[in-house]
């Protein structure tokens, strides 16, 4: 049947078609819907788990015990993994076991904007990328038939242009397969030194094998045409060089990104009067040309930055695109903004207001950086918020200096405990807040082990945060909710002044959730209205002067009331 | 034929993903070759936001750039002042002449500028403006403004009106389908 599918949903039926019988994973743009759509299968077992580490170690178990399992993330989730992957590469696979990583170049989404190709060369395990939707459903089933086949994970490389576009896809039929029998094989399955160092050989020579395979493998294409420009290119990029020149050039498309080939390259270039890689990010494919003494352009006229386009690569040949219609008047940018209602509003402007340096981390809340709230300091990566703050700390010894970190109750659970952990045990007198918003809301409203259901919506273990906090040695624990600004303002001044480690649970569930219903919106009285913009101080969308005086757009406030407790002349109601 | 590129154009959480559904749903069933983009993520939350959607014989680039869109289908003013510098010379610019602020107005860091698309429209483009708003609370709720700037774009292409009709019954939730009809044809003959 012919479908439009997001590359993601195409992985997803991909997985499905393959016999997949669990995927473990953890949310993270443009990943996310690969194990969404996953989880409509019944067929497939699939889950969230609290972190990429556990999730990648849940798919190496299911594999261990003979099934095809997955396991999806974004870039940065595969740092968080990184430690079961190099390993998974010595131990192989029993079922197959597919690895599937979602880069961001241009960073849509994202704090940084790595290259998760490296990682496939590091670890040494095959890496398959993807140009459409339809290559996304069949390298994904494939990526199966090579894991096991070599005896390796195989890693799937999607980026954000190909999991977030929908193509034509034709779907197949789910191909059933019984478990592979489980023998314990110490020497294969216990990675201690004796066995990991007659492992790592083994490595070598599959990775021998595999470059082998690449000459000539289906996922390396040829498409010979005019000779003088020669391109070699991959992924999304393979479409932007089909847009500019068409049929006029010739083109070798890898699919296969690890290892790369050397003779089916060698053989293009000698076709071909110049040849020119184009590849967003690093230049990878381009060192391998050079590694194996092949001349090309590459880097030299694309940067190692952004997303690429037809327009960028038309560019660097010397085809300028016609501009159209350019207004003159300044257009006003429109950065995203947190909604209306959000329940971190108001415990930043609390924050804000007193003038604390607040550790951020990753998150929806990591909008608050945003004028005019302007409530954070740093973010680095998921959980450095409460691991970087008790640095921050123990630097500042006995100087006197506000500070707290903020983390979201499911970037808590993924990777903010451990760092908790290690503020009891090393004891500094730091102040977390979890803004507990009862969902994981970046990514569109996916379930944790704070939200009690799983990814299916039912029922399931919830952690009490409250107990766990107490468990890993923090006495002092309170909740506030954040529409209150006196009890957030106390709160926070009490805890400040702790000479103890303390936790504050800022809970009010994410203002989008459906379950969450709007109080009626609160108008503005002209007549009371001063024009002091105390209102405006909380970056709420819905505010806005007009005509003098503070307006509330009626069709986006949802009556969360934090605007009327700044108001000093009662002019909101 | 040769690729026909809209794009859909406005503010985080305006209902943009309905609306490129229906148009790529119902352009794969006539056959032809489709790609429609868009991005998840942060953008969603009150950003300026864009979908692009292309059909053809083959369609390669998901993405639209300058000088390269049909149409432009814009959900608030500002938003297709933003995006005019992708369209074709002889493209058509469609657009909700609702005004959005984004931050930088509600702070008082800028000023909304009211008379953007006459600007444009002074250097040729063309533009058919209209109220979405009014039309959409018309037809029941003031959400389906993408429907009813739907049912307006869809009146520059050569497909039968029933097919629209078609395709929101199978994609809208049944209590929503005769709101959304009521939307599309208020849009279709604004």
């Amino acid at each position: 049947m012919k479908k439009l599918m997001i590359g993601n949903e195409a992985v997803a039926r991909g997985i499905y078609e393959a016999g997949v019988k669990v995927v473990s994973s953890y949310p993270g743009t443009p990943s996310t819907e690969i194990t969404e759509f996953s989880a409509k299968y019944d067929e497939i077992h699939c889950e969230w788990a609290p972190n990429e580490k556990v999730a990648m170690e849940a798919a190496f178990g299911a594999s261990l015990a003979g099934v095809r399992s997955a396991c999806t993330m974004k870039h940065v989730g595969l740092n968080v993994a990184a430690d079961p992957l190099f390993t998974l590469s010595y131990t192989g696979v029993n079922g197959g076991l597919l690895v599937c990583v979602a880069d961001d170049p241009g960073m849509h989404s994202s704090q940084n904007e790595q290259d998760s190709r490296h990682y496939a060369i590091a670890a040494k395990v095959p890496m398959l990328e993807p140009a459409d939707s339809s290559e996304s459903l069949a390298f994904a089933k494939a990526a199966f038939e090579l894991s096991e086949q070599f005896d390796t994970p195989v890693i799937l490389r999607m980026c954000t242009r190909i999991a977030h576009s929908q193509s034509i896809v034709e779907t197949g039929e789910r191909n059933d397969i019984p478990r592979a029998e489980y023998k314990k094989n110490p020497a294969k399955n216990i990675m201690m030194p004796a066995y990991a160092k007659l492992r790592h050989p083994f490595v070598e020579e599959r990775t021998a094998k595999l470059a082998a395979f690449a000459e000539d493998c289906p996922f390396n294409k040829v498409e010979m045409n005019d000779t003088q420009i020669g391109i070699i290119t991959s992924g999304t990029c393979y479409q932007y060089v089909k847009e500019v020149f068409g049929d006029s050039v010739s083109v070798l498309k890898i699919g296969l990104i690890n290892p790369l080939p050397t003779k089916l390259i060698k053989d293009f270039a000698a076709k071909v009067d110049r040849l020119v890689v184009i590849e967003e990010l690093d230049g990878i494919i381009e060192t391998h040309c050079r590694n194996i003494g092949i001349e090309c352009d590459g880097k030299n006229l694309f940067p190692p930055v952004g997303e690429y386009s037809q327009k960028i690569i038309a560019a660097a040949f010397g085809i300028e695109k016609e501009q159209s219609f350019t207004a003159e008047t300044a257009i006003p940018v429109r950065p995203p903004v947190m909604c209306a209602g959000c329940p971190h509003r108001g415990l930043f402007y609390t924050l804000s207001k007193n003038k604390v340096t607040v550790m951020g981390d990753i998150g929806c809340y990591t909008l608050g950086a945003q004028k005019p709230l302007d409530a954070l300091d740093a973010v680095l990566c998921m959980g450095a918020s409460v691991s970087g703050l008790h640095g921050f700390n123990k630097a500042l010894g006995d100087e006197k200096m506000k500070t707290c970190a903020v983390i979201g109750d499911s970037t808590f659970m993924h990777s903010g405990i451990t760092g908790l952990v290690n503020i009891a045990y090393n004891n500094s007198h730091s102040l977390v807040i979890i803004l507990d918003n009862s969902i994981t809301g970046m990514t569109g409203h996916q379930h944790n082990p704070t939200t009690g259901y799983n990814i299916k919506g039912d029922p399931a273990s919830k952690i009490d945060l409250e107990t766990l906090c107490h468990a890993v040695g923090i006495n002092r624990v309170r909740v506030v909710d954040p529409y209150n600004l006196k009890e957030c303002d106390a709160a926070i001044k009490e805890e400040l002044a702790a000479e103890e480690p303390s936790v504050i649970i800022s809970r009010r569930p994410c203002v989008l959730l459906k379950s969450v219903k709007a109080k009626p919106a609160v108008t503005v009285n002209k007549d009371k209205c001063r024009t002091c913009k105390m209102c405006m101080k909380i970056g709420c969308p819905a505010i806005s002067i007009t005509d003098g005086k503070a307006h509330i757009d009626a069709t986006l406030c949802v009556g969360c009331g934090v605007c009327t407790q700044l108001c000093a002349f009662d002019a909101i109601e | 034929m040769n690729t026909t590129s809209i794009m859909i154009v406005g503010v985080g959480g305006q209902g943009s993903l309905l609306a490129s559904r229906l148009l790529g749903n119902l352009l794969v069933n006539e056959g032809y070759d489709v790609k429609v983009s868009e991005v998840h993520g942060m953008s969603q939350r009150g950003g300026s936001v864009v979908t692009y959607v292309r059909f053809g014989d083959k369609v390669n680039s998901p993405i639209i750039e300058d000088g390269e869109a049909d149409f432009i289908l814009s959900f608030e003013k500002l938003e297709a002042a933003r995006w005019a510098k992708c369209l074709k010379k002889d493209g058509k610019i469609i657009v909700n002449t609702q005004e959005i602020d984004p931050m930088p107005v509600i702070t008082g860091a800028a000023e909304y500028p009211h008379g953007i698309l006459d600007e444009i429209a002074s250097q040729g483009a063309f533009i058919d403006g209209l109220d979405a708003l009014s039309l959409a609370n018309e037809a029941g709720s003031s959400k389906a403004v993408n429907i009813v700037l739907m049912g307006r774009l869809v009146k520059y292409f050569h497909i039968e009106y029933e097919k629209w009709i078609e395709q929101i019954e199978s994609l809208v939730a049944p209590k929503f389908i005769e709101l959304n009809k009521k939307a599309f044809a208020l849009g279709y003959n604004a």
